[in-house]
C-alpha cells in the first residue's frame, strides 16, 4: 500500500520558526502542494517579504528571492518582464504589503503585472514585536496602541482585497482562511486558482489569507482561532471579489 | 557606422542597448528624462523591455528582481531619484547583483536645481543608503566617453556582481557632441547559474539559488561584509582609472577635477599656459576607486606647490584628494554648487591665488 499523503517536494524538511497557532506553516504547505500539483517547481521564483516569513525561504525548495520591506511586487514585476516564463508569486504579510507597500502593490496590481500575492493578513505586526498594523481591528490592544486602535486616530482598517477589486485590471482577487479545516480546501483551490490564471498568462492574481498572531495578540492558539473566527472574519468577510470575466 | 551628433542622454541610451542590456526600468525625473523617452521608443524594436515605474523606489527593486534572475538590466536618474534608490542599492550591492544605474546629477540639497552639479559625490562613493557598501563609480567628461563607459559599466557591474554608476552631470546629459559607437563590441557570456533565480530548470545541477540580504549570525554576516570588502580591494587594484593633462611639465599647480568641470579646467590651463605658468590636472574616471596612488605622485611632483580640488559642489572630491596627498602639499578647494559652472576666467583667478597662498 503506498503512501496516500506525503510531504511536498516543494517543501523542505526544515523546522520553521514560527509560533505555535501560527497559520504561516499550513499557507506554506498549501503553496508547496499547489506548486507540486502544477509540475512547475523547475521554473518557480518565490519573494520572501520583510516580518515573519521573511526565512519563508528556508521552507521551500525552489529559487527564492528576498525582497526590502514593501517591495515584493516590484522586485516580481522585474522578474516576471525579463522572464515571463517564470512563475513568480509574493508572500507578503500585512505591515508589509498594506502598510509600507501599499503603492507597489496598487500599481502592480493596476498594470496587471503577471504574477500570484499570497497576503498574509493577522492584523498587527507579528516580527516587529506586535505593533499596530494597517490591518489592526477598532479598539485591539497592540503595543503601539495600548489603549486599543482608536478610529479617530487611525482610521478603520484597510481591507485590501476589497480595495484592489475596485482595480479594473486584476484578474483574482479573493480572501480565505485556514483556520479550521472546513476553511482549508477552500484556501488550497483558491491558491491554486490564482498559479492557474498566472500559468494562462491572464494578469494580476491575490489570495489574501486571514491568519492568527496568538503571540502578539496575547491569547491561546485555541482562543486566536476563536477571535479570528468571531472578530476578524466578521470584518475580513471571506469570497471570490474578483474573478476573471 | 562614422561619427553622429547626438544628445548625451540619447547617446547613453543607445549605448546601453548596444552593450546588450535590453531591459530597462525608470522613473521620470529631469534633466535625464531623454533617456526614457528614447528607450520607450528603442526598446519595443529591438524586442527589450521598458516600464515607467510608480516611483524610484519600486524601480530600484525592479531593478533588483530582474538582475537577480539573471538579466542585464539599466535604470536612470537624477539626484533626488537615486537618494530613493538609495535603500534598493544597499540591499542590490549586498545581494551582490549586477546592475547600471546612471545619475545625471542635478544640484541639490532637496529640490534643489535642476541645472549641472556635482553635489552627490558623497552619495555615490561613500554610500548613500544603509551598511558598509561600496558601488563602482564611473564619471564621463564627454558624451563619447560616456558612451564607452556604458558599454564597460556592464562588463564591470558582472565582473565584480556590483551595481555599477555613472555619474554624470545635467550639461552631460543635455549637450550634443559627436560619438561613434564601438562597432566589434561584444560583452562576454557570464555564467549566472551559480547564483541566478533563474528557475531550477535552467541549471544542469538542479539545486535551487537563493538571493538573500539577511544575515541573523553573526560570524556570518562578518565574513559576508568581508567578502564585499574584498570585491572593492580587488577594484582599487584593477579597475582605478584616470587621465592626466600637462603633467609632463614642471607644473606649479595640480588640479584634481572630473566630469564636465575638468573640461573648464583644460581650458584653464591651457591659458595659463599661454601666459607662462604651468598647471597640471588629474581627471578620475573612477570615483570610486579614487585614484590615490595617481594623486598622491603628481602631486608628489617637485616643482608643485598647491594641489587644489575643483568641482561642481561643496568640497566633497577635496576630502579623496587631500587623503591621497597625505600632506606633501597644501590642498584647497574650490567649487561652485548653485548648478553654475565655474568660468576659465575664475579658476585661472583661484589657481594664481592659490599659488601666491602657498609661495
Amino acid at each position: 500500500m503506498g503512501k496516500t499523503y506525503k510531504k511536498p517536494e516543494a517543501l523542505s524538511d526544515n523546522y520553521t520558526h514560527y509560533c505555535p497557532g501560527c497559520t504561516h506553516g499550513t499557507i506554506h504547505r498549501l503553496i508547496a502542494e499547489v506548486i507540486d500539483e502544477l509540475g512547475i517547481r523547475d521554473r518557480t521564483v518565490g519573494i520572501a517579504p520583510v516580518g515573519c516569513a521573511v526565512l519563508a525561504y528556508n521552507y521551500f525548495t525552489f529559487d527564492f528571492q528576498e525582497a526590502a520591506h514593501g517591495r515584493a511586487p516590484a522586485m516580481a514585476t522585474g522578474i516576471k518582464r525579463v522572464r515571463p516564463d517564470l512563475m513568480v508569486f509574493t508572500y507578503q504579510g500585512d505591515g508589509d504589503l498594506a502598510s509600507i507597500g501599499l503603492s507597489e502593490i496598487i500599481h502592480a496590481a493596476n498594470r496587471g503585472e503577471k504574477f500570484t500575492t499570497v497576503f498574509v493578513n493577522n492584523a498587527v505586526y507579528g516580527m516587529t514585536g506586535g505593533q499596530m498594523a494597517p490591518t489592526t481591528m477598532p479598539d485591539q490592544r497592540t503595543t503601539t496602541s495600548p489603549y486599543g486602535r482608536k478610529v479617530e486616530d487611525a482610521g478603520m482598517p484597510i481591507r485590501i482585497a476589497e480595495l484592489l477589486a475596485t482595480l479594473a485590471t486584476p484578474s483574482y482577487i479573493s480572501r480565505h482562511t485556514v483556520i479550521r479545516p472546513k476553511y482549508i480546501t477552500k484556501a488550497k483551490r483558491a491558491i491554486k486558482q490564482a498559479f492557474t490564471y498566472q500559468l494562462e498568462g491572464r494578469c494580476f492574481s491575490l489570495v489574501e489569507i486571514v491568519s492568527t498572531c496568538p503571540t502578539n495578540w496575547g491569547m491561546t492558539p485555541s482562543e486566536a482561532l476563536d477571535w479570528t473566527e468571531d472578530k476578524l472574519l466578521a470584518y475580513y468577510k471571506l469570497g471570490e471579489y474578483k474573478t476573471p470575466e | 557606422m562614422g561619427k553622429v551628433l547626438m544628445k548625451g542622454n540619447e547617446a547613453i541610451s543607445e549605448a546601453a542597448i548596444r552593450a546588450g542590456c535590453l531591459n530597462y526600468f525608470a522613473y521620470p525625473i529631469t534633466p535625464q528624462n531623454e533617456v526614457a523617452e528614447y528607450l520607450s521608443k528603442r526598446l519595443p524594436e529591438v524586442g527589450g523591455v521598458f516600464l515607467q515605474g510608480e516611483s524610484e523606489v519600486a524601480v530600484s527593486y525592479m531593478l533588483f528582481g530582474a538582475s537577480a534572475c539573471g538579466a542585464r538590466v539599466l535604470t536612470t536618474s537624477s539626484s533626488p531619484g537615486i537618494s530613493l534608490m538609495s535603500e534598493g542599492l544597499s540591499y542590490m550591492t549586498a545581494a551582490q547583483c549586477p546592475v547600471v544605474l546612471i545619475n545625471i546629477m542635478r544640484c541639490g540639497p532637496g529640490l534643489g536645481g535642476i541645472l549641472p552639479a556635482q553635489g552627490d559625490y558623497f552619495q555615490a562613493t561613500k554610500g548613500g543608503g544603509h551598511g558598509d557598501y561600496h558601488l563602482l563609480v564611473m564619471a564621463p567628461a564627454s558624451v563619447q566617453e560616456a558612451v564607452e563607459m556604458v558599454m564597460q559599466a556592464f562588463i564591470l557591474a558582472e565582473k565584480y556582481r556590483n551595481p555599477v554608476m555613472l555619474l554624470g552631470d545635467g550639461l552631460i546629459g543635455q549637450m550634443m557632441e559627436p560619438v561613434e559607437f564601438p562597432e566589434d563590441y561584444i560583452v562576454p557570456p557570464v555564467n549566472k547559474d551559480a547564483w541566478a533565480t533563474s528557475g531550477m530548470g535552467t541549471r544542469k545541477s538542479r539545486t535551487r539559488n537563493l538571493v538573500k540580504t539577511l544575515y541573523l549570525d553573526p560570524v556570518e554576516l562578518n565574513n559576508h561584509n568581508l567578502l564585499l570588502k574584498s570585491k572593492y580591494d580587488r577594484m582599487k587594484r584593477e579597475d582605478v582609472r584616470f587621465e592626466n593633462y600637462n603633467t609632463d611639465t614642471d607644473y606649479s599647480a595640480l588640479i584634481v577635477s572630473y566630469g564636465t568641470m575638468s573640461r573648464v579646467c583644460i581650458t584653464a590651463i591651457d591659458n595659463l599656459k599661454a601666459e607662462g605658468l604651468e598647471v597640471g590636472m588629474l581627471r578620475p574616471q573612477t570615483l570610486f576607486p579614487f585614484p590615490e596612488k595617481g594623486v598622491h605622485a603628481a602631486a608628489a611632483k617637485k616643482s608643485c606647490k598647491v594641489v587644489i580640488s575643483v568641482e561642481m559642489s561643496m568640497g566633497q572630491m577635496v576630502e579623496d584628494v587631500d587623503r591621497s596627498v597625505k600632506g606633501q602639499r597644501p590642498v584647497e578647494w574650490y567649487g561652485k554648487c548653485g548648478g553654475e559652472v565655474p568660468t576659465p576666467e575664475e579658476i585661472m583667478d583661484v589657481v594664481r591665488a592659490k599659488l601666491k597662498q602657498s609661495s
